[in-house]
């Protein structure tokens, strides 16, 4: 049997909640900024997905935005990180506490 | 055939994809880089098997090309010692858990309700051609938009990356 | 041969892929060895020396004593080293070369079977899709080694690699405007019409570029920073020795192979001579040979003219080499795109 929508819709599931643990679980910051672009290509494969089986092109170039959309935002944001270690010397998370009382 | 890709691929990518989050060997930012590598790999394997080709080489030139190697980048550049042992604060891992199982049950549902459409139309085939005039028929206006936010993003990193910010 | 059309048309298909994966890279690994004679004898001849002529008649058989050393030698693995990515490194180094030639075509046709390996209708992408990936072999031996010059090599690596790409993208990007099509057996049938349809000479400028990025990729002097032996002495290969330092060095040369091939096809019409009606597909077995000939004296000469830049040019520095990717390159590569597309849009 050829793999269904559900199929493919079930795995972009999955890999949308790995990202997801990454970004709650890891205290790294670019590890979940990785996590955040799995959580990406999740929904990526879901739009692709439907694209094929609806039957028309609009779910292929929306993935298409995303990933230029995602590209401008991984080079944001690691500047951020970059200009982040540049003045703390750490990329965790749990050291980044200015903003506690 | 397809069957059997659709599944060799759909493993690779989870596995790796489980790396990425949960490495049990090791927690080096690195190796978690290269696994997602391996899941983009996998991922635009998926892609050609839905017959979108030209995703699925941008995906593997753009994501696995460019922005991860950026990512590596970055990563040597602060020459991060592997993430020491913490440990993990039992709260966060069973908070995490429980949102990530919420979710998870909560996107079975909306699987379960799209199931019907089983029979698969006639394939559109995800050519260069279709795509790029899709893009500048219809999709003109956001085409354009998101060169603008490319400009955007470029000129904030390049005043980011300054060596001071005054 | 009654057996062969007998099979059905997947076993077929299957059983002719395999060949001509096979034959394709043992053809490339040849080739890769004896570059690196090619490379010895001609730097020899430019510094007016002798080369190697020890081994066989004119040094020929040098490429094997040099894969014999190379088993033989002690594979030395320093202490501090981050063994995973040790490993993983030199044979990442050569992948990329290896995938690019599948969708090169190499000939017309031998019989009826089609000179390339996969005709893929997005064929330069997954072309600069995998060479994209090149980069990683040395990113990780920077790393792994996990000392400092070597290291620094690895970053050197990305970045330049990096910036290149783009200028490499966008400087084809005029030949697909032209010929319509991401098929490189397409770019391909266009070339053939005579010696000026050839895109080299429809396209200066953007094969100027493209060689100079090519060259770039590759890490070829004067891009040969990421190595530069005498500021890093040695980059990203420092720690290697015996058959993994092998491994990086023969990628080097595929790499070559690899990016000369892609530079026939693109600009100096693959298999076609304009001549003696060698600019269609082959009839005859006889025929069909004489265009895998033709390609594969293309690619020698593209890769002589490698060699040769190497032994006669210093190497950039540093901030050169970004200021010509970024501040020469990409402008005049986007410049030739504009250009390239008014006219097109002019005479249609």
């Amino acid at each position: 049997m050829n793999p269904g929508l559900e199929h493919y819709l079930v795995v972009s599931a999955l890999l949308f909640c790995l990202g997801l643990v990454g970004v709650v679980l890891r205290r790294n910051l670019l590890v979940i900024y990785m996590s955040l672009e799995l959580m990406l290509n999740a929904a990526n494969l879901a739009l692709v997905a439907a694209s094929r089986f609806v039957g028309n092109l609009d779910g292929q170039v929306m993935v298409f935005f995303v990933v230029t959309v995602a590209a401008a935002e991984v080079a944001v944001g690691l500047a951020l990180i970059v200009a982040l270690y540049r003045r703390r010397q750490t990329a965790h998370v749990e050291d980044l506490t200015t903003l506690r009382l | 055939m397809q069957a059997a890709l659709f599944y060799i691929f759909a493993a690779l990518a989870l596995v790796c994809g489980f790396l990425v989050v949960a490495n049990p060997f090791s927690r080096n930012p690195v190796t978690s880089a290269m696994c997602l590598v391996l899941t983009l790999v996998w991922l635009a394997g998926l892609f050609v098997l839905l017959e979108a080709f030209f995703l699925g080489a941008v995906q593997i030139l753009i994501y696995a090309g460019a922005v991860m190697v950026l990512f590596l980048f970055v990563i040597m550049l602060l020459d991060l010692r592997a993430e020491e042992r913490r440990r993990l604060k039992r709260l966060g891992l069973v908070g995490g858990g429980l949102v990530a199982a919420a979710l998870a049950v909560l996107l079975r549902g909306v699987i379960h309700e799209a199931a019907p459409a089983a029979a698969a139309p006639p394939a559109v085939e995800g050519t260069t051609e279709a795509l790029g005039r899709l893009l500048f028929t219809r999709y003109l206006l956001p085409f354009e938009a998101v060169s603008v936010l490319l400009l955007v993003a470029m000129v904030g990193v390049v005043l980011l990356s300054k060596k001071e910010l005054k | 041969m009654d057996w062969l059309n007998q099979l059905n048309p997947t076993q077929q298909f299957v059983i002719f892929s395999a060949v001509k994966a096979l034959v394709a890279v043992v053809v490339l690994l040849s080739i890769v060895a004896y570059t690196v004679l090619a490379e010895r004898k001609i730097c020899a001849a430019i510094q007016d020396r002798i080369g190697p002529n020890r081994a066989g008649p004119w040094g020929l058989l040098q490429p094997a004593a040099d894969a014999i050393k190379a088993f033989l030698k002690e594979d030395f693995i320093p202490a501090h080293v981050r063994k995973v990515y040790f490993w993983l490194a030199p044979a990442l180094a050569m992948t990329p070369a290896l995938l690019t030639i599948a969708v090169i075509p190499f000939g017309s046709q031998l019989g009826a079977q089609k000179m390339v390996i996969a005709d893929l209708n997005v064929g330069v992408l997954y072309t600069f899709g995998i060479v994209s990936l090149g980069v990683y072999g040395i990113v990780l031996a920077g790393y792994a080694a996990n000392s400092k010059y070597p290291f620094l090599g690895g970053i050197r690596a990305s970045a330049q690699m990096i910036s290149y790409e783009i200028a490499m993208g966008l400087s084809v990007i005029p030949v697909f405007l032209l010929v319509g099509s991401l098929n490189l057996s397409r770019v391909i049938e266009y070339q053939a019409g005579g010696l000026f349809d050839w895109l080299v000479f429809k396209q200066p400028l953007a094969f100027a570029i493209f060689v100079a990025a090519a060259f770039a990729e590759t890490n070829r002097l004067p891009f040969d920073l990421p190595e530069a032996e005498q500021e890093l002495a040695g980059g990203y290969n420092v720690e290697y020795s015996a058959i993994k330092f092998a491994m990086f060095f023969l990628g080097e040369y595929a790499n070559m192979v690899a990016a000369s091939a892609l530079m026939v096809t693109l600009f100096l019409g693959g298999w076609t001579l304009p001549w003696a009606g060698l600019n269609q597909p082959a009839a005859t077995l006889a025929g069909g040979l004489a265009h895998v000939g033709i390609f594969l004296a293309k690619v020698l000469g593209v890769l002589v003219v490698f060699i040769w830049v190497r032994w006669m040019w210093p190497r950039f520095r540093y901030d050169q080499l970004m200021d010509l990717g970024w501040k020469r390159l990409l402008p005049l590569a986007l410049a030739n795109v504009l250009f390239t597309a008014t006219f097109l849009w002019a005479r249609a």
